[in-house]
């Protein structure tokens, strides 16, 4: 009985749609769960906005007497909540397409603020996720995205503010490169832990967080990057000829970091599928043993593959810094060193899946502050929300459950080689 | 006991692994149940332990149906099963194993350890199943362990004996003590269905043997009034040449030159103790073997893939002693490992790029460190003709062939390489009788071209089949070479034992 399986063409028997549905989400089909489970978290979110909201609890205490009311203020709640995360990240159609109508540029540039937000945030969840997901592929599992991304963006501030005369077409690129140099070390360090000693790169880059972390508070205090008068935990300021360039010449903030990182997922797609390197890469990740028996040199592979993401996620630290924030302080990483965790898993560890999750987590999160400031539903929901959907998607097993679906023999495997 | 089978089927999706199997073991018979991997053998097994319901059909034991939901019922009816794995603790005594999850007690709960330590000394008198109750499992052989498996087994009252594959690992010596055991059962009225796909044995000791295909009976016949080629057969499906066409061995100049070869394994013991080991070109050299006994240890050592202590290995005439796999690769070697789903293949890869896995690297599938899809397709295309692989099409995921197919991809892999030397590490294990052909076909191809071809298996039937040389290798020494045409299998039987190498080991007391 073992394993004489052919794959057989799929008659494709007509079943409910919620059957089928479900079907698709244990096979593993990456679109359509994705989907799914983006349906199920909003639902969920529903349920906790509608939980939040005060006057929708009342309404329901008074169930029995005015049972349409109940209705009529949840859906009044989730209504009003969803719509301003869609006004916050995407921002109003009619009001985009009345600005473009009237020509007026002030307009303009205020109807596009919610989808310029989206991209800000997006840029370095991009980067994050990218290089997670390259570290994923390789059969490694880097958690040290919160330390990675500020040692980029400490060597992005510090060469974009120690040289104050020199030209834009060199000092921009310089400071990138600096900063992906300190994420690349970042990663370097457990990636090389691991090839010479056997230190399981999970421990290692974590630990890291908390120096890369701590770092930059020291730093904030010396001379070299404390900005003067020195009584503040600022860093000095990027100069105007080291910071990117904004991609619509005008106040909004998306800039060029956004069509770098697009950039990068090709570039990233490309070493994958296409490149010798990426093919030895996906077989560490696939399977280690057989790698090695091929000939690779798994030792040497997995010191650049932490490399080679660590730069990446530094890459998304300077980012932030030489395009929208142009300083450091402290905690200057916030979470998404580990969102770019959630960001790689549901993007399935491909450089697709993860842009288009980015794009999906940086929308929550600029549409999740005007939802924070319209209504009574505190920013904390995005991240609920992020988090549902990630575990629907990493965790076929958890839909299984809930919906008691039984077990196919296709069941998907997001990805393997976490441990060890 | 009498146990009967009426039209058991079991289906997975829609695979049929199970077709309306019947079959009757009287009491007191050693019934045979013969099929090649994948026939349905284990499935039917599973039905039988009440792990799997069947979809249809009808168990009976002395006439009366029975329903098993679990395991523990099946053995609350009589059922005893040894598997292939042993599901044995290492660390506990076989008294202790005997005892797990049937445990006596005293009064307050406390074992009673002396009730089981006699209960397994008359058991194993009766029986012929000599073993030491206080013994550890871990530091048994694996043939005691097997017995260890069965005397839990008959602890239980077990009237029906399940033996899955229990050949697989034993020596042919502690194969033919399985078999008196098996006889003297037999005498006290107890059933053995024994699963195997071995032809050799079960002529020699069934008293019946049902041949299944595909998941349905062929039929059913007595050891005497059968061939193993009329068994071959019905197993396949068709004619098969159980002998395989070889002229006789030219010999020219070393390949591989072993000297005096030291390599631990991985908990830092001496698996290969100071080899010595010579390949000609146009010859095929066995090491013949019970696994574990270095086997593993050797071939890593020759492939750069363990650490040489000491000793030296030369390929071609080159000295590539702790060489990178690559370099000895790309000195010529082809490398056949042992686990092939861990080792050889990548199961969630496509078959063409399982064809590039170790040449990745090299013209024509990849020129500047970018892949060529298209020349890499092209050749994996012709690498599916030329071996006869069964899929669809070359970009499946290899993990979904059988074990034939997923071996053949490996041959196609290493074989049009420019090859010197070929280590074959049991290149047929779990495959079926069509592939094992075809892999021993393409070895004597390959040495017939030109090769020298190392070969180790613990399959004797094979070493005898394709060996030009054999060496038997017996905690990590040699004994040999010997001409194979010189050497009977009784004797290779007994060097496999370690009767005449010598047995004891710098840093072990025997």
């Amino acid at each position: 009985m073992s394993g004489n399986v052919t794959p057989a063409p799929e008659k494709a028997p007509r079943r409910p749609f919620l059957r089928r549905a479900l079907d698709a989400i244990v096979s593993g089909n990456a679109f359509t769960v994705t989907f799914l489970a983006f349906v199920s978290a909003l639902i969920l979110g529903a349920i906790i906005i509608i939980l939040a909201t005060p006057s929708a609890i009342r309404a329901w205490q008074d169930f029995g007497y005015a049972p349409g009311e109940a209705l009529r203020q949840s859906w009044r709640a989730v209504a009003n909540a969803y719509g301003s995360l869609f006004l916050g990240s995407i921002g109003s159609p009619r009001a985009i397409i009345d600005a473009i109508r009237s020509g007026d540029g002030a307009s303009v540039v205020a109807a596009f603020i919610p989808l310029s937000e989206t991209l800000v945030s997006t840029t370095p969840l991009m980067m994050a996720g990218l290089g997670i997901a390259l570290a994923f592929r390789a059969g490694l599992f880097d958690i040290g995205g919160q330390g990675q991304l500020v040692l980029g963006a400490i060597g992005a501030t510090i060469a974009g503010f120690s040289f104050p005369s020199l030209p834009a077409v060199i000092h921009v690129p310089l400071a990138i490169l600096s900063g992906a140099a300190f994420g690349a070390a970042w990663g370097f360090i457990p990636g090389v832990l691991k090839a010479r000693t056997g230190a399981h790169e999970v421990i290692t880059s974590m630990m890291l967080n908390y120096v890369g972390m701590n770092l930059l508070t020291w730093l904030l205090t010396t001379g070299l990057v404390q900005a003067p008068p020195r009584n503040q935990a600022i860093s000095k300021v990027v100069v105007a000829a080291a910071r990117l360039p904004s991609i619509t010449g005008s106040s909004l903030r998306a800039n060029l970091g956004i069509v770098l990182a697009v950039l990068l997922v090709l570039g990233v797609g490309w070493l994958l599928n296409r490149s010798t390197l990426g093919f030895r890469f996906r077989m560490l990740g696939a399977n280690r043993d057989a790698a090695r028996v091929a000939g690779v040199q798994i030792e040497r592979h997995f010191t650049i593959a932490m490399t080679l993401a660590g730069m990446l996620v530094g890459l998304g630290g300077a980012f932030m810094v030489l395009g929208v924030d142009f300083r450091l302080s402290p905690l200057y990483s916030g979470s998404i060193g580990f969102d770019g965790i959630t960001v790689a898993i549901l993007g399935r560890g491909t450089p697709l899946g993860v842009g288009l999750s980015a794009l999906l987590f940086g929308a929550f999160t600029a549409g999740g502050r005007t939802m924070q400031v319209n209504t009574s539903i505190p920013l904390q929901l995005v991240q609920v929300l992020q988090a549902v959907l990630v575990l629907f998607v990493a965790a076929p097993g958890v839909i299984r459950t809930i919906y008691r679906i039984r077990l196919t023999k296709a069941g998907g495997r997001v990805f393997g080689g976490w441990a060890g | 006991m009498r146990l009967e089978l009426q039209g058991i089927s079991k289906r997975f999706g829609d695979l049929v692994a199970n077709d309306r199997i019947s079959l009757t073991a009287e009491e007191g018979e050693i019934h045979a149940l013969l099929g090649e991997n994948g026939a349905g053998k284990t499935t039917l097994m599973n039905v039988l332990d009440g792990l799997y319901r069947p979809d249809e059909g009808v168990i009976q034991i002395d006439g009366a149906p029975v329903h098993f939901a679990n395991p523990g019922e099946a053995i609350k009816a009589g059922i005893g099963m040894v598997h292939q794995n042993f599901m044995l603790i290492p660390v506990f005594t076989v008294s202790e194993n005997v005892m797990l999850g049937f445990e006596r007690t005293r009064r307050f709960g406390f074992l009673d350890r002396g009730r089981a330590r006699q209960e397994i000394g008359e058991l194993s008198r009766r029986f012929g199943l000599e073993v030491d109750p206080d013994a550890m499992v871990g530091d048994l052989s694996v043939g005691q362990q097997q017995r260890v498996e069965i005397v839990k087994a008959l602890s239980r009252e077990a009237h029906l004996l399940i033996l899955d594959e229990p050949t697989a690992v034993l020596t042919p010596q502690e194969t033919d003590e399985l078999f008196t055991v098996m006889r003297s059962l037999r005498a006290s009225g107890r059933t053995i269905l024994f699963i195997t796909h071995k032809l050799k044995e079960v002529l020699a000791i069934a008293d019946r043997i049902t041949v299944i295909r595909q998941g349905k009976v062929i039929g059913t016949t007595r050891p005497s009034e059968t061939t193993a080629q009329d068994l071959a057969s019905m197993m396949v499906g068709r004619g098969v040449d159980l002998q395989v066409k070889k002229t006789a061995a030219r010999p020219q100049e070393p390949i591989l030159e072993v000297h005096n070869l030291t390599v631990l394994d991985e908990t830092g013991r001496v698996a290969v103790d100071g080899l010595n080991l010579e390949v000609r070109a146009g010859e095929i050299m066995a090491v013949a073997g019970v696994q574990g006994n270095g086997q593993t240890e050797l071939s890593e050592g020759i492939t750069g893939l363990a650490l040489v202590i000491a000793g030296s290995v030369r390929i071609a005439g080159r000295d590539l002693t702790g060489a990178s796999p690559k370099t000895i690769l790309r000195a010529g070697v082809a490398n056949i490992p042992e686990d092939r789903q861990r080792d050889g293949l990548v199961g969630d890869f496509q078959i063409a790029e399982n064809i590039i896995l170790d040449v990745h690297d090299e013209m024509p599938y990849s020129l500047h460190g970018a892949l060529r899809w298209p020349s890499i397709f092209e050749v994996s295309q012709g690498r599916l003709s030329d071996f006869d692989i069964r899929a669809p099409s070359v970009h499946v995921a290899v993990k979904t062939l059988s074990g034939g197919n997923q071996q053949k991809v490996i041959v196609a892999r290493e074989l049009p390489r420019h090859i010197r030397l070929i280590l074959a590490a049991q290149p047929t294990r779990g495959l079926d009788i069509g592939s094992i052909e075809y892999v021993h076909s393409r070895l004597v191809a390959a040495r017939d071209a030109g090769a020298a071809v190392l070969l180790i298996s613990s399959e004797l039937d094979e070493v005898m089949a394709l060996a030009d040389r054999i060496v038997v290798i017996y905690r990590g020494r040699l004994t040999g070479p010997f001409d194979a045409a010189s050497l009977g299998r009784e004797q290779i039987g007994l060097l496999m034992a370690g009767s005449a190498a010598d047995a004891t080991r710098p840093g072990e007391t025997a």
